[in-house]
Parts: structure tokens; sequence; C-alpha cells
């Protein structure tokens, strides 16, 4: 018999209103934790990392990406207090990208509950995390060890304004705080793309909002973390309204327990992250993302234990 | 002539309303989804009350456990250019989230088909009672996995021998709720059998409801889902906020 179940005492489990699991409390706060650490070491939101870890431990996908996006809203808030302190934020720019990933974040709603609709969901939020990050991984890996071995080798540092096609586009604006002069509709697009995945993948999308700032848009470095962090924090904030809205799919308990050692997790992060040296921090966060990537990868081809899957609700 | 007709009548009227009768009772009417909710366990005990002395062969005791149904939809992976994606669907109108049968000994032994059929007792044929809209080309295969998937989520369980019967008369069987319960009604049903055929049924109802703090998130959410969002937001920005200050205070 099961008599022996349900010991009175310390239960930590805890049961999620929204997503209707029980999980253990301590485990979310871990979790929360881990990935607080990784994103105050890197300067990375860490959405890209929560919401796999939340599939896995049997959290609904739709639950899992809505209520990562809140996460990243109380990570982002926490990083650009700090950078504004600093000074170190691009606020006309920061607006400038947020209209963009508003746009972009509304389309990813839209798309997001197409898939749902078409049962899809799953293989399009796997495809764009496969593809995604090891697009941003490669390319991050690949620079980062450039980076390296230069420092290494003492070569010639890369300018960090670089005159592109991206400077010969038509609405030019003035951002001073970046010290640019260049069209609205590099940082719009930049915007969109990344409202997009933000509703889709559960992400802020920083790791590819810094690469883009810098390359594409020839954004000095300093204002870089404090600008992304900035136009995150609304379009993962639009992107949470977005779905709590339109599918009920926000857990706050969860997304609260996630916060608290999230927010932990980063003072240890950021403390640690400093004794490192840039480049290898790079390094480290390239094959992160590249990890993650890859185990995603592995899902969709191998063949799966189950073949079936039940979903609660009616075909459209 | 008169006499033995009310003799007979004595002796048969108990046999059309049931010789022997259930008597039973539930631990509990309701159960609450706290914050702390982690399963529970709901106790069924009774007892059998005979105007007569009991007859010859042994007597079974099944209770079944039935949550609330909900419709479902049932999708298959197949490989398409290298990867695993959805491809077939069926479509389920109503099939319990929820389904136990406790026993005092081996369902096909202590409960004829018939019976089964007529009173949908085992998990297959309460299962298989659900209305199927196919659009795929081998819909057995779908309920055959729903089945698998429900038996491994500890959604269905089929728990023989886990009714504790003595001398004929007391049983009880305890059966455990899981944590991932649909709120709603829960039906329970106790059978008493003698050579496979049903002798007398009861029906008990237990309703499942999210509590406190659990309700109240989850109405919010439904009810004023963009209240909630910014509920959501307001947490996610003072708790950033926060740490941020936090952080800076230990720094100094």
């Amino acid at each position: 018999m099961a008599n022996a179940r349900s010991l009175p005492g310390i239960s930590m489990q805890i049961y999620l209103p929204i997503a209707e699991v029980s999980v253990n409390a301590f485990l979310l706060l871990g979790l929360g934790g881990i990935v607080g650490f990784l994103s105050g070491m890197f300067g990375v939101g860490g959405g890209f990392l929560i919401t796999p870890l939340l599939f896995f431990i049997g959290v609904p996908p739709a639950v899992a990406v809505a209520t990562g996006a809140n996460q990243v809203v109380a990570s982002s808030v926490s990083g650009v207090l700090a950078q504004f302190r600093r000074k170190a934020v691009d606020v006309r720019m920061g607006a400038v990208l947020t209209v963009g990933g508003f746009i972009g974040s509304g389309i990813g709603v839209w798309v997001f509950k197409l898939m749902t609709a078409l049962g899809q969901v799953d293989l399009f939020v796997q495809l764009s995390y496969v593809l995604f990050l090891g697009l941003i991984g490669a390319m991050m890996l690949q620079e980062s060890v450039r980076a390296w071995m230069r420092t290494k080798t003492g070569g010639p540092v890369r300018r960090s304004h670089v005159h592109t096609w991206v400077h010969g586009l038509p609405l030019k604006m003035k951002f001073r705080a970046s010290g640019l002069y260049i069209s609205v509709l590099p940082p719009l697009g930049i915007g969109a793309a990344v409202g997009f995945l933000a509703a889709i993948m559960g992400v802020g999308g920083g790791f590819i909002m810094v690469p883009a700032m810098i390359y594409l848009l020839g954004m000095p470095t300093k204002v870089v973390v404090g600008t992304s962090l900035f136009q995150i924090i609304f379009v993962t904030a639009f992107t949470t309204l977005a779905h709590a809205v339109t599918s009920q799919t926000v857990d706050i308990m969860l997304a609260f327990l996630l916060i608290v050692g999230g927010v932990i997790g980063a003072q240890i992060g950021a403390r640690i992250g400093v004794r490192l040296k840039a480049e290898q921090l790079r390094i480290l966060l390239a094959l992160l993302v590249l990890a993650v990537s890859f185990k995603i990868a592995l899902d969709l081809l191998l063949q799966p234990y189950e073949l079936y899957t039940v979903m609660p609700g009616l075909l459209p | 002539m008169r006499a033995l007709a009310l003799a007979l009548a004595l002796i048969a009227a108990p046999a059309f309303a049931a010789p022997e009768q259930i008597v039973a009772g539930l631990s509990q009417s309701r159960v609450s989804i706290t914050a702390d909710f982690d399963g529970t366990e709901i106790l069924v005990y009774g007892a059998v009350k005979r105007d007569t002395p009991a007859p010859e062969g042994p007597m079974e005791v099944i209770v079944t456990v039935e949550g609330p149904a909900t419709p479902l939809t049932i999708r298959k992976k197949a490989r398409r250019a290298g990867i695993w994606i959805n491809t077939d669907a069926v479509h389920i109108d109503a099939a319990p989230s929820f389904y136990a049968v406790a026993t005092t000994g081996p369902l096909d032994r202590i409960l004829s088909d018939t019976e089964d059929l007529r009173y949908r007792i085992s998990p297959d044929r309460a299962v298989r009672a659900i209305g199927l809209t196919s659009e795929a080309d081998d819909p057995d295969g779908f309920v055959a996995a729903l089945m698998r998937i429900r038996f491994a989520e500890d959604r269905f369980r089929l728990l023989q021998g886990a009714v504790e019967f003595t001398e004929d008369t007391l049983f009880r069987a305890d059966v455990l709720l899981p944590a991932n319960l649909t709120e709603g009604e829960y039906k329970i049903r106790i059978f008493l059998t003698r050579d496979g055929r049903v002798i007398d049924t009861q029906d008990r109802v237990v309703g499942v409801r999210k509590e406190g703090l659990e309700r109240f998130l989850n109405s919010l959410a439904h009810d004023m889902p963009l209240l909630y969002g910014l509920l959501a937001l307001a947490l996610a920005g003072f708790a950033g906020w926060g740490a941020s200050a936090a952080f800076a205070f230990m720094r100094r």
C-alpha cells in the first residue's frame, strides 16, 4: 500500500497555480540561483538557460516561455540600475530599439499562438533555440578565441567604431551617449528581431543584442550592456503582459521563486566574474550557449522514447 | 396458499432489494489544493450490511475513483527530414483526467466482461467509452498511447488487491491522489461483486478545488489577465530593484 507517503513535517513541494504541477521549492530556488550566477558572471539575462531547464523539470512549454520572460524582467531591472549609476545607458537608442522590440514581440506572440494551434510550437521553439544559440555561440566563440590570441600575441586591437553599409541608410538620428549619427532603421530592425525571439523563446535576447550593437551599429562597448538591458526590460515586460493576456501562461509563483534564487545567484556571479578575464569569460559563455544548442538539437534528432504526447484542450 | 405466497415473498424480497448492501464513508469529501499541496490520500471505508446469512462463494469489493473529464489532443511524432516532429493528431472530447481502480483481487477474476461493459469499471473500458474524432490512420494506437502515458504519469492506476476486506464485512481502500490534479468533482464508486456479478453499488463525490493563494492567483490570471500581468511585472520590477539596492548597500 501507498500508506507510507505524505509524512507530515517540512515538505518543500510547492504547487504552481498556473503550471499545475508540484515542484520542489528548493529545486526552483537552485535553478534560479545557478542561472542567476551565470548571468551575473557573463552579464546576460539567462533566459536562454532558464526556459529549457523549466521544460526539463516538467513545466509546460507555454508556461515556461511566458514565465521565463517575466524572470528576465527582474534580472534586467537589477542590472540596468547598476548601469545607470555608471551612466552607461543610451536612453535614446534604447527607446528606438524598444519601439522595434514591441513590433517584433507582437508578431512573435501572434506566431506563438498560431504554432500552438498547429501543434508545432515545441518544434518551433526548439528549432529557434538550436538555430540562434548555435549561430551566436559559434560566432562568439570564434571572435573571443581570436581576441584571446591577440591579447597573448599583443597584436592590434579592433577599432570600436567601424563604418559599414549601415551608415548609409536614410532617416538619420543623433545618439549622443553612443556618439553615433546613424539611420533609425537598423536599430528598429535589431529591436524587432530581438522582440520576436523574446516572445517565442522566453529570452531577453541579450546574447543577440550585444553583438549586433557592437558589430552592426558600431556602438561603444561601455554603453552596450546598459542599453541592451534597458530595452530588454521593456520588451520582456511587453511579452509577459501579452502572454498573460492572450494565453494566461504566466505563473507568478514560479517566477517569484526563480527570481529570488536568481537575484542571490547574480550577486555571487558578478563578484566572481570580476576576477576573470573578459576574453576567457566570453569563451566560457560561448561554450555554454553551444552546449545548450547541441543538447536541444540532439532531442530533435534522436528518436524520442515516447512518440505520442497528450495535450489538454481541443484541436482548433 | 396465501401463507405460502407471503412466505415466498418474504424470502424473495431481500433478494430483489439486494440481500447485501454497502454502507460506505469517505475520509474527506473535499480536497483543497493549497500552495504546499503534494497529493493526498482518500480513504474509502465501509461495511456490508446483511439481513440474512451470507451466501456461499467469495465476496469481492471494487472501488473506482474518477476525475473530471477533459478534452484532449493526442499527437504522434514521426521523422520528417531527419527531425522528429508532430504529424498526426487525434482529438478526444472527454477523457477522465484521473482514474484509479482498487480491488480485493485480480479484476478479470472478480468481475465478468458483461458487468465490466455495463458499469465501465476497468481503466480500458472507462477510457474507451470516450468519443474519438479520428484524423489518423490507427486511432487505437493513439488510445493505447494515452493509456500508457496516463499510467506512467500515475494518473491512471490499477491497484489489484489494494482493498482490505475483513470477514467479508469490513473493507477499506486508500487511494492516493497525485499532485497534478485537475480541479472538479471526483466520482467514487464502490461495487460489491460475487461470481463476477455486481450485487450492489454506491456512489460518492469528492470535490477538488484550488484554495487560498492558489485559488486567488488562478482566478486572477483568468478573470483579470491584464491586472495579473501587471502584478507579475510589479513583482519582477520590485525584486530587481530590491536586489540592486541590497547589492549596493552590501558593497558600501
